[in-house]
């Protein structure tokens, strides 16, 4: 329900967001793709030239793919396991009255604002250092030997670090969730016999599925390209080293271009597989 | 209806929720008191909660080493300046799609949404070149503008969502009013939805604040934001615990002030709305 | 000065036309009356007057000028919708001056066009107050306010009155009409509610589907609906319509008698039946009567007290003049 007028100025005034965004999307990774066929190391320079799918064969058969992605889904799968788990729990339980309900959401929703370079950092040094962190101390004072977290573990504290930051956001959505839910279908269950795991298994956690869903679908794209977590911790040793830290290290540390363009088409691609499926829940929700 | 429940019961979901919480919560305020203290007593065993000689010497040590202020400046700077930029850009793309919707704004709308998914390390040497030919690695207009560029899919989103709640009519009147579309933007629309636009804007100075792959990889010192300068304690400082908390404190109470503020907005800008 | 013509004005929402190709002419300082059941296209064809819907195609003239493809701005018109749309950010005095300031005027001469507005309107106690914390009545004299400051060429009312109360209602009708009478500028009021339009409209344009059914003043659709639709809409309450013999025996396909042109009595008449519910007004009371081999109740008014109640016997005689014939095709027969 608009005018001719209305329309031409909507297209205009969209017009600088969408140009923006095509640029951002086309320009660079166009750059990308060309690169990715071709040889391309600036640091050793004249042997530039076409290689076809060079890249992509060779980064696809060397031993570190393999490993980057089993380390990736390890690791994105290992978060999305605790901060999903843990933030029902959590969901559940700051839905139920309590003293103090906000200020313990305060508290619950911090880790989400701490920047990742300050959680990597502390955990690092205050808590994982294997003399003086404070794992350590509590380790001594139970009589157990200190472990040396982030060289004898260091793929779980990886994982520990980014739950730590991402349990918040998976909380507060799937608290959200909870609240959403009527009360009354609960009565009705209870009214007809159902203990509470039967409630919990038939009732809300059918209701809480979509949010679910949204949480390690956005989870996923996020921690996909985690990044300074493993740049402050490990710098991708000891089997820390995910598909985004291999193209990382390809392109800007060994500076072979061609090699980690290629790569990072490939994590282009797995993104895109499921950024679409978050867009269909987006897209549904949209309509209604 | 609420059902009344028993105090014993209440009781028992407080201390749990309390302890769970203070749980999470801790390694921030272990940061905040390590930072008051003097380095011995950082690393002392066993460790000292709050019985010890406070002390701000560190937050000074922290200025005086490695100059925290230009950092602030320039994390303010980018920070502030990408969501200034990019609500400028959003405002009328956000009144396009809300109030002049066609067949093809649904489909735009996730598009957009689509490019923030493209994953950093597939276009990161490209966007290096190319900022290395304009002359501008490590200098703060890059930063502002990749900044802008990859939150403004969730800008658009969220003000999209507020402009939606605002009735049709109220701009029509404006327009019969005799405003031409600045004016019915500038003086109808964006009064009417600054609650909206705020918290647009604290959720995206808070991601901004926080963005650790581009500031880490574009800046060498010039324009190195916080981010940068923390992970700067990467090794050897981040042995002394006392300066290693005074700056990581400062590097976060900013926002994470901020963030407890915007909490309640968080669910919608984060999940475009798929979760309500 | 506000003279309106539509020349063949068409509007389709993609392959529905919800106005098939239309004429009409709006005098200046008319009162004119939009008036149809819900979806019939009125809402539409005065926001498409408004500039807020483009026509598909026809031509629109305002003032002599055409302003078919003017933007609302331009059109020197001035609206006041169903939900008031005051800018909840500003008092009253600003959503007053408002149209004042987009149009440049200085702030000096927006005072006195706003505080001559709000006393004509008695709103100067509410001129610094916002308008959530206005009632109903009152906001909608602010929208009316804001529309007067500027002094249109017409004003176009969007059912204006429909989310106030039964009482507010009738005052607030009154007070558009005066406002009408003393400005002498052309209103265009679109309404579903047919004593609306009575009472208020110099001219009524009687709508169905897009198309307009039949033009003229209240007395004229009254007196001499053009079909059976009009006939039946305008009229409260409604014309009673008989088919078949009784028709038959005036010639017409169907006969309709309003229920104030009908005799009652308990002993003879033309028509017997039995009195129904009985809704006692006071002034009036309105018997519906089930007439002996009729399917559907005819209603009809009698005085204020009529000692008759549910199941009696009654007799009723239409007034001869006054019945309405209509033919095969819904037209009245003249």
């Amino acid at each position: 329900m608009a005018t001719q007028h209305s329309k031409a100025a909507a297209r205009l005034m969209i017009s600088p967001a969408v140009v923006l965004l095509l640029g951002w999307m086309l320009v660079p990774l166009t750059m990308t793709l060309y690169f990715s066929f071709r040889r391309y190391t600036p640091l050793r320079p004249g042997n530039e030239g076409w290689v076809g799918f060079d890249n992509y064969q060779r980064f696809i058969t060397s031993s570190s793919f393999l490993d980057s992605v089993g380390t990736t889904l390890l690791m994105v799968g290992g978060i999305l396991f605790i901060t999903v788990v843990f933030g029902v729990l959590l969901g559940l339980l700051l839905d139920q009255p309590i003293w103090g309900q906000g200020i313990v959401r305060i508290l619950v929703i911090a880790p989400f604002f701490v920047m990742p370079t300050v959680s990597a950092l502390v955990w690092k040094n205050m808590f994982l250092d294997p003399v003086n962190g404070l794992l350590s101390h509590l380790w001594e004072f139970f009589g157990a030997t200190p472990v040396d977290w982030l060289t004898q573990a260091p793929l779980f504290s990886i994982i520990l670090i980014v739950s730590w930051q991402w349990l918040p956001f998976a909380t507060l959505i799937l608290l959200t969730a909870v609240q959403s839910l009527d009360s009354e279908q609960l009565e009705a269950a209870e009214m007809d016999g159902a203990p509470p795991i039967k409630r919990f298994w038939f009732i809300i956690l059918p209701h809480l599925a979509r949010a679910i869903t949204v949480v390690i679908l956005i989870q996923t794209i996020f921690l996909l390209s985690i990044f300074a977590e493993i740049f402050v911790t490990t710098s991708g040793a000891f089997g820390t080293r995910t598909l985004t830290y291999l193209v990382y290290q390809r392109v800007l540390e060994s500076q072979n271009v061609g090699l980690g363009s290629a790569g990072g088409i490939y994590a282009v691609i797995l993104a895109n597989i499921v950024a679409i499926f978050l867009m269909r829940i987006v897209g549904k929700n949209l309509d209604a | 209806m609420a059902r009344a429940v028993t105090t014993r019961k209440k009781a028992a979901y407080t201390a749990l929720a309390w302890a769970v919480g203070l749980l999470i919560f801790f390694p921030i305020l272990w940061t905040f008191l390590t930072s008051f203290k003097p380095e011995a007593t950082a690393i002392a065993d066993p460790p000292v909660f709050l019985f010890f000689d406070w002390t701000t010497e560190n937050y000074g040590d922290v200025q005086e080493r490695s100059n925290y202020a230009r950092y602030l400046v320039n994390s303010i700077i980018i920070a502030g300046g990408s969501t200034l930029l990019g609500v400028l850009i959003a405002i009328p793309a956000a009144w396009s799609m809300a109030f002049v919707p066609g067949s093809r704004t649904k489909d735009i709308l996730l598009w957009m949404l689509s490019t923030k998914m493209l994953p950093a390390v597939g276009v990161v040497y490209p966007i290096y070149l190319i900022s290395r030919d304009l002359g501008l690695l490590d200098s703060r207009i890059a930063l502002v503008f990749i900044l802008m560029l990859i939150n403004l899919p969730i800008i658009v989103w969220m003000l999209y969502t507020y402009f939606k709640e605002i009735p049709v009519d109220i701009l029509e009147a404006a327009r019969m009013d005799g405003a031409s579309l600045k004016n019915e933007i500038l003086y109808v629309l964006t009064p009417m939805a600054v609650p909206g636009i705020a918290s647009t804007v604290l959720l995206n100075i808070i991601l901004a604040w926080n963005e650790a792959f581009w500031t880490l990889n574009l800046t060498t010192v010039n324009a190195a934001p916080l981010t940068a300068f923390i992970a700067s304690y990467s090794s050897p400082e981040g042995l002394f615990f006392a300066k290693l908390s005074a700056a990581s404190t400062m590097a976060i109470a900013p926002i994470l002030i901020m963030g407890w503020f915007s909490q309640k907005q968080l669910v919608r800008g984060l999940t475009f709305g798929a979760v309500k | 000065m506000g003279r309106i013509t539509l020349e063949k004005v068409r509007k389709a929402f993609g392959d529905v036309e919800v106005i098939p190709p239309l004429d009409l002419t709006i005098e200046d300082g008319e009162f004119v009356v939009f008036v149809g059941p819900s979806g019939c296209g009125k809402s539409t064809l005065l926001r498409i007057i408004a500039g807020l819907e483009d026509v598909s195609s026809g031509h629109i003239e305002i003032d002599g000028t055409d302003a078919t493809t003017l933007p609302p701005a331009k059109r020197s018109l001035a609206m006041v919708f169903q939900s008031y749309a005051l800018y909840p950010h500003m008092t009253v005095r600003k959503n007053i001056a408002f149209p004042l300031r987009m149009a440049g005027f200085s702030k000096a001469e927006q005072d006195k066009k706003v505080e001559a507005a709000a006393s004509v309107l008695n709103l100067t106690a509410y001129l610094d107050r916002r308008p959530g914390q206005l009632s109903g009545g009152q906001r909608q004299r602010v929208a009316i306010g804001r529309s007067i400051v500027r002094e249109p060429a017409a004003f176009l009312f969007d059912e204006p009155l429909s989310n106030l109360d039964a009482a507010l209602r009738v005052g607030m009708r009154l007070e558009i009409s005066e406002l009408h009478k003393r400005l002498a500028t052309t209103m265009v009021y679109v309404t579903h509610d047919q004593v609306e339009a009575m009472t208020m409209a110099d001219k009524i344009v009687v709508l169905q589907a897009g198309r307009i059914e039949q033009v003229g003043s209240p007395l004229e659709l009254y007196k001499a609906p053009r079909n059976k639709f009009v006939a039946g809409f305008i009229g409260s309450p409604r014309m009673n319509f008989l088919e078949g013999a009784e028709a038959s025996k005036h010639g017409a396909h169907t006969i309709g008698v309003r229920p104030e042109h009908i005799e009652v009595s308990a002993e003879a008449g033309t028509w017997k039946g039995k009195v129904g519910v009985a809704e006692h007004l006071g002034s009036d009371t309105f018997f519906h009567v089930h007439l002996d081999g009729e399917s559907d109740p005819m209603t009809v008014r009698a005085g204020g007290e009529v000692g008759m109640s549910y199941g009696d016997t009654i007799y009723l005689t239409p007034q001869a003049e006054r019945i309405q014939r209509f033919g095969q095709d819904g037209l009245r027969m003249t």
